[in-house]
């Protein structure tokens, strides 16, 4: 069996890389598949945390990389399902302690060990992010719809383009359907248009996002969550299924309703 | 939609211009082309074309377009007209 590598990855901070790499591994675990899931943000580690697992770690990447410990120590078993793992990243060292080829053969071996995995990449456009893509077979590009989101992501799709690299898909994060109803957020369709790559899939804007992550508890464990829901499709999605796009219709009032006649 | 129902709805419309201005910033950022740098680029491919035939330059038009990814730049440059009986 051999894996196949998937890096996300968005050019600004703050965007929800690490919540989607979390989401997306524990929404693939869920169905059965063998994930491992690596931290790469050297220096920032977070995807520990968000998971729930920050007491579990021993050694990281940088030990797998500089021979100190074998893969399989440095793989975390998750709390809830035993075939999903994390490799967490070092927190006291920096982005220049590994390279893309190290990247490239940590992910050779890790081919065998699983049936996915998933790469959380640092922000930014340097040699973290070029870390983080090395291995990849496929690169997802979160944006969130905002000017400065989405004009770093559009960068970010150069540089992949350039890496020569198969063409990224988008995840749209944070949609708020009420502002984008009244004419005050992107849509996903204005968002589309102006980065001009393939989607899959738009996560609406859930408070039980910042619930789950301040418990350690993914999203997409969370039957009820609109967010949660959305991962988990993206990764129906990843496994090559056919999954309509959320239904983002919100509650029309009567202003809007009106307006609309007027439109 | 209507302005009048914009303004009692609270709609400010505020996503319109975050596209255009979008639009284009990311075709500045793609091509490395300021405005500055295409106006100069403008005055330099008149210079040239004027040299080998009479343009109208008030009416030309130098844009960048954008089709998915790709950019490309689209000259629209009227040539002068010429009254055929004065000029036989």
């Amino acid at each position: 069996m051999t894996a196949k590598i998937i890096t996300v990855t968005s050019g600004k901070g703050g965007v929800g890389k690490t919540t989607a790499t979390a989401n997306l591994a524990v929404a693939l675990a869920q169905i059965g598949q063998r994930v491992v899931c690596l931290d790469a943000d050297i220096g920032l580690r977070n995807l520990d945390v968000v998971m729930g697992l920050e007491n579990r770690i021993v050694y990281d990447l940088v030990d797998v990389i500089e021979g100190r410990c074998r893969l399989k120590q440095a793989m975390i078993r998750d709390k809830r399902f035993d075939d999903l793992h994390l490799i967490p990243a070092a927190q006291t060292r920096d982005k220049n302690a590994i390279s893309p080829s190290d990247m490239m053969k940590l992910g050779e071996d890790l081919r065998d060990e699983a049936d996915w995995v998933i790469i959380d990449s640092p922000a930014g456009i340097e040699r973290g992010f070029r870390n983080a893509i090395a291995p990849a077979d496929e690169i997802l590009v979160i944006t969130n719809p905002d000017v400065s989101a989405v004009r770093d992501a559009d960068r970010i799709i150069g540089l992949i383009e350039a890496e020569q690299k198969e063409p990224a898909k988008l995840i749209i994060n944070r949609l708020n359907p009420a502002m984008v109803q009244r004419g005050d957020m992107l849509d996903a369709e204005d968002v589309l248009e102006l980065l001009a790559i393939k989607l899959i899939g738009i996560v609406p804007e859930d408070e039980n996002v910042i619930v789950s992550t301040n418990v350690g508890k993914p999203v997409a464990l969370d039957e009820k969550s609109r967010a949660g829901q959305a991962f988990r499709n993206i990764s129906r999605r990843l496994m090559g299924d056919e999954i309509p796009l959320l239904n983002m219709d919100f509650k029309d009032d009567f202003l809007h309703k009106l307006s609309r006649m007027f439109k | 939609m209507a302005d009048w129902l914009k303004r009692i709805s609270g709609q400010t419309g505020s996503a319109d211009e975050a596209k255009e201005r979008l639009k284009l910033v990311l075709i500045h950022d793609r091509t490395d082309i300021n405005p500055e740098t295409m106006e100069e680029l403008k005055d330099d491919i008149l210079k040239t074309i004027s040299q080998h035939i009479a343009i109208e330059p008030e009416s030309v038009k130098i844009t960048m377009m954008h089709e998915g990814r790709e950019q490309r730049l689209v000259a629209d440059i009227p040539l002068k007209h010429y009254d055929r009986k004065k000029v036989s």
